[in-house]
């Protein structure tokens, strides 16, 4: 069921200095949930944005001690579970089992890294926002999700930095 | 246009004709390309009859006689193997590295790397015999409850060939996602539903590429010391047991770097025929192909070291086990494989220092054969003739090589080139997102940012 759409002002801008410029005027402005669209990432935009250091990281070092410790854990647990002499070696030995517990430490991570990608995506619903296919291609698109009565502020703000189309939505 | 002389790795496209050009190599392909997928089917399906055959009859059937074991199965595993570490250098340790030249060859050698690592995997599993309970290598307890040995190499690779598979898999999938989305915004139609499944939801929002651009970092920093874990374990396969030949501490860097020149060799074969038939000339230039043929010459140059220093320990080691080794290998019953070797990887590769052949693409191409060929009868070399004399000279033999080898291994070149050539036409060999990256957007004011 389609989400009821979320009332603001979209712009498409061709030039990444003007659609800098129009970031950094709204969020002066107050406007703060800004949703900005680009075909690749780009640092100028990051910059007029000055959005925290994603917590992505933490997934990655969670998914990678989990690993490690699972690696150790099940190695030495399976070789105590049923003590077998073999070569005179202790039963839990520790170097082999450093290269099963790095393996592990690899695989939970990146798996854990791409879950951390996907729920951190999701947690901020575009749903009811537009959207439109030149941005993927090679427009940048603004989204001020705003008030009816703030639009024409907004548009005018949007005009003046130099957005070729500016258009109203849910309104 | 100085500028742009200057940085050769930019491309001088809009960002729109890199939507263009990049989404043309997946429009209705070419008589060509039938036939070369023709081509790779029958060459699997070959594989396929033999691997019926092998499950009916036995491993006999590849000639498996004692003391050589180990032979065609285990050299096409460590082959393959090999093939998919350049894609991991390329894609994570060079986007570490921000060598920019990566950007246009990445993705096709990171596609090369997922279906050579599929091919490498079935190899354990045709080698040891009764196929049906190869999950006996899983970490579950059998019927008397004895949990698998972690002290043994061939349970280490286990875990480092799933990793690397599973991890090089997600690295190629998350990098895809983008470009599938840029693909559903311009097709209509089946495809369009198909594309926009894949495509999860991407738009391009700050909120998306906030998240992205630190997870892609992330996977690259975790692939990177799992690429050089991965072949360092294969050659504790060989390294951790006795066998002259074979008992080595060179082994682990001996093998990373192999396997990274073997991979660039598969890259240069696949590449060249590639760009010609998908008209990625601008795309991918002749500077790309001149920075990976240096790549093949430092890695073939650390090749040329490490059959030397093989050579000059076993003499030195006054050890007479290894130095009957190494004096068979290239005077022995077996000495066209051990030439072979030495002249397709240390000396042919040494060619490349010269700029003219580097950027000569009939030459690269020519040599990259040569590298193929080359890496193939190293891991025969040190697998097959190692094996083949022993300790005690009353049990040398040489291996006997049968049709079940030979239908294995073309079975598996077919098996490769098919899942690679559905990719080529299905996904952009290209990375969109990231040739974008590189060309700025206009602005309205000139001047720096």
């Amino acid at each position: 069921m389609a989400r009821k759409p979320v009332p603001g002002v979209l712009a498409s801008f061709t030039q990444v200095d003007a659609a800098t410029e129009a970031i950094t005027g709204l969020k002066a402005r107050g406007f703060r949930d800004l949703t900005v669209y680009t075909a690749a990432p780009n640092h100028e935009i990051e910059d007029a944005l000055k959005e925290p250091v994603s917590w992505v990281r933490l997934f990655t070092l969670i998914g990678g001690l989990t690993g490690v410790t699972a690696g150790f854990a099940m190695t030495i647990w399976m070789s105590r579970d049923w003590p077998l002499l073999v070569g005179g070696k202790p039963i839990a030995a520790i170097p082999p089992y450093v290269v099963i517990a790095f393996e592990l430490t690899i695989l939970y991570g990146a798996l854990s890294t791409c879950a951390g990608m996907l729920i951190l995506s999701l947690a901020k619903s575009l749903k009811g926002r537009p959207y439109h296919p030149r941005f993927s291609d090679d427009r940048i698109g603004i989204f001020v999700p705003c008030a009816p009565e703030q639009t024409g502020a907004v548009r005018s703000l949007l005009t003046q930095a130099g957005s070729e189309e500016v258009t109203v939505h849910g309104a | 246009m100085t500028a742009l002389a200057h940085e050769p790795h930019r491309p001088t496209q809009t960002h729109a004709e890199v939507t263009r050009d990049i989404l043309g190599t997946l429009k209705t392909p070419s008589r060509g390309y039938y036939l070369a997928l023709f081509g790779a089917v029958a060459m699997f399906l070959v594989g396929l009859f033999t691997f019926t055959m092998l499950l009916k009859e036995g491993l006999g059937l590849a000639g498996y006689t004692p003391p050589v074991m180990w032979s065609v199965y285990i050299t096409t595993f460590v082959f393959w193997i090999g093939i998919g570490h350049a894609g991991t250098l390329i894609s994570a340790i060079l986007f570490l590295f921000r060598s920019p030249w990566r950007t246009a060859v990445y993705r096709s050698t990171e596609a090369m790397t997922v279906f050579a690592v599929m091919t490498a995997a079935l190899f354990p599993i045709i080698h040891i015999g009764r196929q049906w309970i190869f999950y006996w290598l899983l970490p579950y307890p059998n019927a008397r409850f004895l949990w698998p040995n972690f002290k043994s190499p061939l349970l280490w690779d286990v875990f480092a060939i799933t990793t690397y598979f599973t991890v090089s898999t997600t690295f190629l999938i998350v990098g895809l996602i983008p470009d599938v989305a840029a693909i559903r915004d311009k097709v209509s139609g089946w495809r369009h539903t198909i594309y926009k499944l894949a495509a999860l939801g991407w738009t391009g929002a700050n909120s998306q590429w906030r998240h992205y651009t630190r997870g892609y970092l992330y996977l690259a920093a975790l692939a990177t010391p799992l690429v050089l874990s991965v072949h360092s374990v294969v050659s504790w396969d060989f390294a951790m047991s006795i066998i002259p030949g074979w008992h080595g501490t060179i082994f682990a860097p001996y093998f990373v770097a192999g396997a990274i020149y073997s991979g660039i060799g598969m890259v240069l074969t696949l590449l060249i025929p590639l760009r010609k038939v998908l008209h990625l000339e601008h795309m991918i230039t002749d500077y790309h192909f001149d920075n990976l043929g240096k790549l093949t010459l430092l890695t073939g140059s650390i090749l040329f070291y490490a059959y030397a220093m093989e050579y000059f320990v076993a003499w030195y080691s006054g050890n007479i086990f290894e130095q009957t080794t190494f004096w068979r290998r290239a005077f022995g019953p077996m000495w066209w494989a051990g030439w072979s070797m030495i002249i397709c990887n240390a000396f042919v590769s040494q060619l490349l220092w010269f700029r003219k052949i580097r950027t000569n693409l009939t030459s690269l191409f020519i040599i990259s054969l040569f590298i193929n060929l080359g890496m193939w009868f190293e891991r025969f070399v040190i697998i097959a003739s190692s094996l083949s004399n022993d300790y005690d000279p009353y049990a040398w033999s040489n291996p006997a090589i049968t049709w079940a080898d030979w239908g294995i291994l073309i079975g598996s070149f077919g098996w490769f080139l098919m899942y690679f050539l559905l990719f080529a036409r299905t996904f952009p060999v290209v990375a969109i997102q990231e040739i974008k990256e590189m060309i700025p957007y206009p602005r309205k004011h000139t001047g720096g940012h």
